[in-house]
């Protein structure tokens, strides 16, 4: 096992670089100045000093050269500082962080907790009216945009019936520790990102119970005489849950890609909204410093997944 | 009423979207204590429904039990309660699936698969049920079953895992085993051993099986008794010497002629049934191998016989079959000597001498 998670780290870096350098890439090719976005507008200020200000940035040299850099600061955990707040770019990042998985893990046990029992509650019913409603509902989670979702439901539980506040994790000036109000800020974002994940899990699991419901270990459980409940639970669920496995991995990155339009729908002071800000002002090393980090997480989590899958399947093993 | 198991007028049928499947159509056959019976018959013929009907097996929906009775040992099987039926699966009526890489559960251990069955039953505690799921697990055969106890099915071949199967199937102690083709998904070289081990371990047990077979070859050295089932039906009911050494119903002479032999001489005499089974969505009305059958005359096709005794033969021998019943226009086939029509009468000795010596077709 241990050999195994090892292997997977080993993998997971030429992943990362991948990464580093398409954004570094991106970064720096789109369109618009930093430094001269930042000077914009202030007075006698001389092309001399927009080429020293460069040169203090180290944004003088050729790309690959800049990206070299980078990479030996970011070896040193040095992210570089904020263009704009003139901080640590990864202490900025990293505070921002577990606002952002207090939202993924949150939604992600939404998924679960509603998706895996609606799944199975449908393979049950099929053919039934429960059946079509939990497929309908599965669609419209799909095909409902996340953005107008999250603003409808801010305008009728925030904003008509005021049960729910709109924005932010915390009503200011409450306790941190003041876990019902927490609890009324992250329900809404938590449900709307949560959305496309009970709509896939319950898909998916409504087709793996009647798959695995087919299957002949069923029928011989049966036989033994167990108690439906006993074939549902025992010998059904444990293997209608392996693909689902599969799709928890790819589930997790569509989570922290979903955090950023959540956040800002729901200005929630999150890793996504302030790197997407971070974006639109050109803030190069918290742009880069915030999209290393996510995918850091996400490498882990395809990681996590792999080692969940050794462990619910006995077939897989572990090398 | 002695008998272990009745079975009486049995019907189970499948509503499909094309129309209802008269799978099971009018099944009657009973068995003793400690009985071990035979049923062949072509693929689609109706065994697996039969056996399924038996514990009550059959999915629903499509499937349903519509007519008949199910009595064994003097309970009225169709009409219990759903935890009663619970009781005896697995408890008085094990049963041994076809395809032993499908039957086992893959992501729970071989000991968890076991135990369970002699916890809900015979009410073990974990500690028992494990030691009992041991010795069960020596006793079919399992070398070195303390340690592969724990181990899950995929880290066992084909045949292991059929000896688990039977493990499991005698674990409660059954008054009654249906193996449905045992041996049909496994090596030629294996499936006279998981025979030899179903045939032993049932005698010692005192238990009773029904061994399900689309290969007369299979039972010859396994079964007392032999029922041909066809479309639906059985077709002809005898002793298996009986059966082998004077059937009387043309299928079964179809199925002897297809016995598959081992041997290369012999495999050039292998004969198929011409035509296929009938559609049993609409069966003919009269005889339902009529139209397929060789020796048939128009009666076959007007009316359809009863299962009755043959005359000149064993007194419990029967057969649905015009040729061999003592009615008008009937009873053509009554001295007929089938090996006469293939041509080589040694075939047919070959099946009567394995018929001692156990797994015959081997
Ligand atoms: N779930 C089902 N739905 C519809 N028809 C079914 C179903 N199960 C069985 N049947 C039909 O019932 C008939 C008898 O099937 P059965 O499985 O008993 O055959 P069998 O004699 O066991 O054949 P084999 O040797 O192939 O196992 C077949 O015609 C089959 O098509
Ligand atoms: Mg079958």
């Amino acid at each position: 096992m241990r050999t195994f998670i090892l292997r997977r780290l080993l993998y997971a870096i030429p992943t990362l670089i991948g990464i580093s350098i398409i954004t570094f890439a991106i970064v720096r090719l789109s369109p618009g100045d930093p430094i001269r976005f930042f000077t914009f507008g202030v007075q006698d200020i001389t092309a001399a000093d927009i080429e020293r200000l460069r040169a203090a940035y180290g944004l003088d040299k050729p790309i690959p050269l800049q990206y070299v850099d980078w990479v030996g600061r970011i070896l040193r955990l040095d992210f570089g500082r904020s263009l704009i707040y003139n901080k640590d770019a990864g202490q900025l990042i990293l505070e921002l962080l577990p606002n952002t998985l207090q939202l993924a893990i949150t939604s992600l046990v939404l998924q679960l907790v509603i998706g895996v029992p609606l799944g199975v509650v449908a393979a049950l019913k099929r053919g039934t009216w429960t059946d079509g409603a939990i497929r309908v509902f599965g669609v419209a989670g799909h095909a409902v945009p996340a953005f107008w979702l999250g603003l409808m439901l801010i305008l009728f539980f925030a904003v008509q019936l005021r049960w729910l506040p709109s924005q932010g994790m915390l009503t200011v000036g409450a306790d941190v520790w003041d876990l019902p109000d927490r609890l009324k800020h992250i329900l809404l974002p938590a449900f709307v990102l949560s959305l496309t994940g009970i709509a896939t899990y319950s898909r998916i699991l409504r087709t793996e119970t009647l798959d695995v419901l087919g299957q002949d270990y069923v029928r011989t459980a049966h036989a033994k005489g167990l108690r439906e409940r006993t074939v549902l639970f025992v010998h059904a669920l444990r293997n209608a849950l392996i693909p689902m496995v599969t799709a928890l991995g790819g589930i997790l990155a569509v989570l922290v890609g979903g955090a950023l339009v959540i956040e800002q729908v729901f200005s929630w002071p999150g890793l996504g909204r302030f790197t997407f800000q971070a974006a639109i002002a050109k803030d190069y090393p918290v742009i880069q410093a915030g999209t290393m980090i996510a995918s850091v997480l996400l490498v882990a989590s395809y990681i996590l997944r792999d080692i969940a899958y050794a462990v619910v399947d006995p077939r897989i093993t572990v090398k | 009423m002695a008998d272990l198991l009745e079975v009486n007028d049995l019907h189970t049928q499948f509503f499909t979207r094309d129309g209802v499947v008269h799978a099971v159509d009018g099944v009657s056959f009973s068995l003793a204590a400690g009985e071990t019976l035979g049923l062949v018959g072509e693929s689609g013929c109706g065994k697996s429904v039969t056996a399924l009907s038996l514990m009550r097996l059959i999915p629903q929906p499509p499937g349903k039990i519509t007519e008949g009775s199910i009595v064994f040992d003097g309970q009225d099987v169709l009409k219990m309660d759903d935890d009663d039926i619970r009781g005896i699966r697995g408890n008085n009526v094990a049963m041994i699936f076809q395809d032993p890489m499908t039957s086992l559960n893959p992501v729970l251990t071989i000991s968890r698969q076991i135990s369970e069955a002699l916890e809900l039953h015979l009410k073990m505690d974990k500690g028992e049920a494990r030691k009992r799921t041991i010795e069960l697990l020596e006793l079919v055969g399992i070398p070195s079953a303390k340690k592969r106890v724990d181990d899950y099915p995929h880290q066992f071949s084909g045949g292991m895992r059929q000896r688990v199967m039977i493990a499991m199937a005698l674990s409660c102690n059954p008054k009654l085993i249906l193996a449905d083709e045992p041996t049909t998904a496994l090596d030629v070289t294996i499936q006279a051993q998981i025979l030899d081990l179903l045939k032993n371990l049932a005698r010692e047990f005192r238990t009773a099986f029904i061994l399900i077979t689309h290969d007369l070859g299979v039972v010859a050295g396994m079964t007392q008794r032999i029922h041909v089932m066809y479309a639906g039906r059985i077709v002809e009911k005898a002793d298996t010497g009986e059966l082998f050494a004077n059937p009387k119903m043309p299928y079964t002479w179809g199925l002897l002629r297809s016995i598959p032999r081992l041997d290369e001489r012999r495999k050039e005499k292998l004969i198929p049934i011409e035509g296929l089974p009938p559609d049993l969505i609409a069966p003919p009305t009269g005889c339902r191998f009529e139209p397929r059958c060789q020796y048939r005359r128009d009666i076959c096709r007007e009316k359809e016989p009863e299962l009755a005794a043959v005359p000149n033969a064993k007194p419990d021998h029967e057969a649905r079959c015009w040729g061999t019943q003592n009615v008008p226009g009937g009873g053509w086939l009554v001295a007929t000597d089938w090996r006469r029509e293939v041509g080589d009468t040694s075939v047919i000795e070959e099946i009567r001498r394995g018929d001692d010596t156990a797994a015959a077709g081997e």
